[in-house]
C-alpha cells in the first residue's frame, strides 16, 4: 500500500504537456470545484447545476472528483490564508491545458471579505484566472450561460 | 419576557453571595451577574446541574478602551423561564488567563479555545488547549480580535504541523481526507483512524474558511453589519440576518410592526423548507438512491425560485432591515405562493412515503451514525440533530421569535439518534413548515413594514436569535461610538454541532461517513466565519 503511494508520489504528473498551446478543448469539459473560503452560496448554486432542472451533464459538462481528471477549476470564495496552499496544490495537480473560472464576487475580486486579515482577496492573487462570473451568488442559469458560451468559443 | 427578576436569580445570589453581584437585566430577559473569574467554573456548573440551564453562547470582548480589561460573557439559556443568565467576568490584561469551565461544562470547549486564539486569554485547565480558529501556522501572539491587532505584521506565515490525536497499536492506520473534497462541498480536513473499515476515531480540523467576519464588522455601520450577516452562510442567510436584526432591535428596544414579523416568519420557514427538502435528497445521495436525490433537488429548486419571485434573491438576501423589512410582499404574491406550495407539499408527501417505505434505504439508515442523548446534552448540540436524539428543543417554542408564539405547531422529535431519526425529524419538520406558512398567509395583517431604529447608546449590547434549519443561530452585537459596531459575535448552529459528528461516527465504517455527515448537514462557512 505504502509502496504504491510512494510510487505515485515519485512519478508525479505524467500527462503530456507539450502541445498544450495548440490544443483546443473538445465539447466535453470536466470541472473540479475548489472552495477556497466561500459562504457556500456559490457552491450551492453550482450544485444546483446537477439538479434535473439545469442538468449540466446533458451538455457534455460534468463535475469530477479529482483535479487530475479536470479541464476546469471552478473556484468559489475569497481565498483564505488557511486555503491558499490547498488552492495552489489543486491548481498544480490539474493537467494542462487548464482553465480557471472564478465563480462569484468573492472569487472574482475578494468581494465583501477582501479587506479581512484572514483572506488574500480574489483567486487571481494565487493562481491565474481565465474567466470571472460575478454575482452574489450568480444563479445556476447565469453560470450555465457562461459555460455554454465558452464552449461555443472553444477557448484556449 | 419576564417583568421582574425571577426567583432563580435570587436563589443564585444567595448561593453565591460572595462571588456574584447582580448587574440588572438588559434587553428584557438578559440577567447579568458579575462573577469573579475564579468562581466561573463553580457558578456555571451550578447553573447547568441544579438549574437545568444550558450554555447558549460565550463571548470574549476587548474592553480595554472602555474600562481597562478584557471581558467574558457566558450566556446560559434558562428555557423554562425564557430568560438568559449572563455570567460576566473581567480579565485583567496583566494576567490574561481564566479558569476553564470546560471540565465541568463540556459544551464550553470550543468557545474557550476560540477566546484563547482570538484574544490571547488562556483557559487554565482546559483539557484540549490546542488552537482552534487560527491554524498552527499563524505566528505566536496573533490575536485578531484584540483592538490593537495589526494586520501588517502578518504577511509571512511560517508553516508547522497540526498535532492530530494518535491511535497506537498494530493494525490501525490513518485516512486523511480534505480540505478539498471530491464533491461540491466546503473545505475541512478529516483524519480517520481506522482498523479495517471501522472508524476508531475521527478528528475534524475545520476553520479553513475562516474569513474574519467578526473583525470585519467592527467599526462599520449597522447596515454593513447586516450585509455581512447575510453572507456568514449562504443557506442560512435569512436566519442569520434575522438574528442580527433582532439583536439590534432588542438593544434599541424597538417593537417591529406585526406585518414585518409575519413576513420574517414566512421566510424563515421558506429557508427551512428548501434546506430540509434538499437534505432529504442529499441523504439519498449518501446511499446512491438517485430517485430521492433528483426529486429532493427538484423540489428544492422550485422553492429557491419561489424565493427569487418573493424577494429577488434565491437565498432571501436583501429583504431584512433593522426594524422590519426593506420591501413588502404583496397579498397577491402570498396567495400565489400558497397555491404553489400546496402543490409542492403534495409532491414532498409522495416522496417521503416512497423513502420511508424503501426497505434497503431504511436498512442503511437505521442504527447508522448514532448520537446519544448524553452526548447531545454534554456538547450542547442544537436543532434537528438534537431533536433526533431525544432532546426535543426548538427555539421557535422555547424562545419564540417572529410570530411563532401565536402559531400552532408540534415540535418533531425522535429518540434513536441515528441517520434514520434525523431523516424522520426533517420529514416531519417539512410538513410542519408547509402548514405554518399556510397559517401565516391566512392570518397576515396589513400595515407598516418597518419601524426605524434610531441612534443607539454606545456600549449597549444584546443577543438576537432564530431557529434555522440547522438549529438556533445566535448573534451578539455591542454598539460602539457613532452607531457603529464595537463587537459582533456570531454563534451558528453548526458551531455547536460539529463536535458531535466525530462521536456519531465511532464504530461505523468509512463508507458510511458521507451519509452520516450529510444527515447532520452542517455548514462550514458559518462555523469558520
Amino acid at each position: 500500500m505504502l509502496g504504491i503511494l510512494m510510487k505515485s508520489w515519485r512519478v508525479g504528473i505524467v500527462t503530456r504537456n507539450q502541445q498544450a498551446k495548440n490544443r483546443k478543448f473538445g465539447r466535453s469539459w470536466h470541472i473540479r470545484h475548489v472552495d477556497c473560503g466561500s459562504c457556500n452560496g456559490c457552491d450551492w448554486e453550482m450544485n444546483a447545476l446537477l439538479n434535473p432542472i439545469y442538468d449540466l451533464q446533458r451538455y457534455g459538462l460534468d463535475f469530477v472528483a479529482s483535479p487530475r481528471h479536470a479541464d476546469i477549476l471552478m473556484v468559489t470564495g475569497s481565498v483564505t490564508k488557511h486555503l491558499q496552499v490547498a488552492l495552489k496544490k489543486t491548481f498544480d495537480a490539474t493537467p494542462a491545458p487548464k482553465i480557471v473560472i472564478a465563480l462569484g464576487d468573492c472569487a472574482s475580486n475578494g468581494g465583501i471579505f477582501k479587506d479581512s486579515y484572514a483572506t488574500l482577496g480574489g483567486v487571481d492573487k494565487v493562481i491565474p484566472v481565465s474567466i470571472k462570473i460575478p454575482g452574489c451568488p450568480p444563479s445556476p442559469q447565469e453560470i450555465l450561460d457562461v459555460l455554454l458560451a465558452q464552449l461555443q468559443k472553444k477557448v484556449v | 419576557m419576564a417583568a421582574k427578576e425571577p426567583d432563580l436569580i435570587q436563589l443564585l445570589l444567595q448561593e453565591f453571595s460572595q462571588q456574584t453581584k447582580f448587574m440588572g437585566a438588559k434587553a428584557g430577559n438578559e440577567y447579568y451577574l458579575e462573577v469573579s473569574k475564579e468562581a466561573l467554573p463553580e457558578v456555571s456548573s451550578y447553573l447547568v446541574k441544579h438549574l437545568r440551564a444550558s450554555l447558549a453562547t460565550m463571548i470574549g470582548n476587548d474592553e480595554r478602551s472602555i474600562n481597562g480589561s478584557f471581558r467574558l460573557y457566558y450566556y446560559f439559556a434558562v428555557e423554562y423561564e425564557e430568560i438568559f443568565i449572563v455570567l460576566t467576568s473581567a480579565i485583567n490584561p496583566v494576567e490574561p488567563a481564566f479558569p476553564s469551565i470546560t471540565p465541568l461544562v463540556p459544551s464550553a470547549q470550543w468557545y474557550e479555545r476560540e477566546v484563547q486564539d482570538m484574544f490571547g486569554l488562556k483557559p487554565v485547565g482546559h483539557p484540549d488547549p490546542r488552537r482552534l480558529v487560527l491554524h498552527h501556522d499563524w505566528p505566536q501572539g496573533t490575536h485578531p480580535l484584540r483592538k490593537d491587532f495589526n494586520l501588517d505584521s502578518l504577511e509571512k506565515l511560517p508553516s508547522s504541523d497540526y498535532p492530530f490525536g494518535e491511535i497506537d497499536g498494530t493494525g490501525p492506520f490513518y485516512v486523511p481526507v480534505g480540505p478539498i473534497h471530491a464533491g461540491i462541498i466546503e473545505p475541512g480536513h478529516f483524519r480517520f483512524s481506522v482498523a479495517g473499515e471501522t472508524i476508531l476515531n475521527l478528528e475534524a480540523r475545520l476553520f479553513y474558511a475562516h474569513r474574519g467576519v467578526e473583525k470585519l464588522a467592527e467599526g462599520g455601520s449597522l447596515e454593513a453589519g447586516l450585509n455581512l450577516a447575510e453572507r456568514v452562510c449562504g443557506t442560512c442567510a435569512f436566519s442569520h440576518s434575522v438574528s442580527f436584526c433582532q439583536a439590534i432591535e432588542r438593544a434599541a428596544n424597538v417593537q417591529i410592526p406585526e406585518r414585518a414579523l409575519f413576513v420574517r416568519t414566512i421566510l424563515l420557514e421558506m429557508e427551512r423548507l428548501y434546506n430540509h427538502i434538499g437534505d432529504v435528497g442529499n441523504i439519498c445521495a449518501g446511499v446512491g438512491l438517485a430517485l430521492g436525490t433528483s426529486h429532493g433537488n427538484r423540489i428544492k429548486e422550485a422553492i429557491l425560485q419561489l424565493n427569487q419571485d418573493l424577494t429577488g434573491s434565491r437565498f432571501l438576501r436583501g429583504i431584512n432591515a433593522m426594524g422590519g423589512l426593506k420591501k413588502d410582499i404583496s397579498d397577491q404574491q402570498l396567495a400565489a405562493l400558497k397555491t404553489k406550495l400546496e402543490q409542492l407539499a403534495g409532491d414532498f408527501t409522495d416522496l417521503a412515503e416512497i423513502l420511508l417505505e424503501h426497505d434497503s434505504l431504511i436498512q442503511r439508515l437505521r442504527g447508522t451514525g448514532r448520537l446519544s442523548l448524553v452526548a447531545v446534552e454534554d456538547l450542547g448540540v442544537v436543532g434537528p440533530s438534537a431533536r433526533a436524539s431525544g432532546c426535543i428543543k426548538d427555539w421557535r417554542k422555547v424562545f419564540p421569535h417572529g410570530v411563532y408564539g401565536q402559531l400552532e405547531f408540534e415540535v418533531a422529535g425522535e429518540t434513536s439518534g441515528d441517520v434514520l431519526a434525523r431523516l424522520k425529524v426533517r420529514v416531519n419538520e417539512v410538513k410542519t413548515s408547509f402548514d405554518l406558512i399556510f397559517q401565516l398567509v391566512s392570518q397576515i395583517p396589513a400595515g407598516a413594514i418597518v419601524q426605524p431604529v434610531g441612534e443607539l447608546v454606545p456600549y449597549q449590547a444584546a443577543l438576537g436569535w432564530s431557529e434555522s434549519a440547522r438549529g438556533n443561530n445566535l448573534h451578539w452585537v455591542m454598539i460602539g461610538p457613532g452607531n457603529n459596531i464595537f463587537r459582533y459575535r456570531i454563534r451558528s448552529a453548526s458551531y455547536c454541532n460539529w463536535p458531535a459528528v466525530p462521536l456519531a461516527v465511532q464504530g461505523d465504517i468509512i463508507p458510511d461517513f458521507p451519509l452520516i455527515n450529510k444527515s447532520f448537514e452542517l455548514c462550514y462557512a458559518c462555523t469558520d466565519r
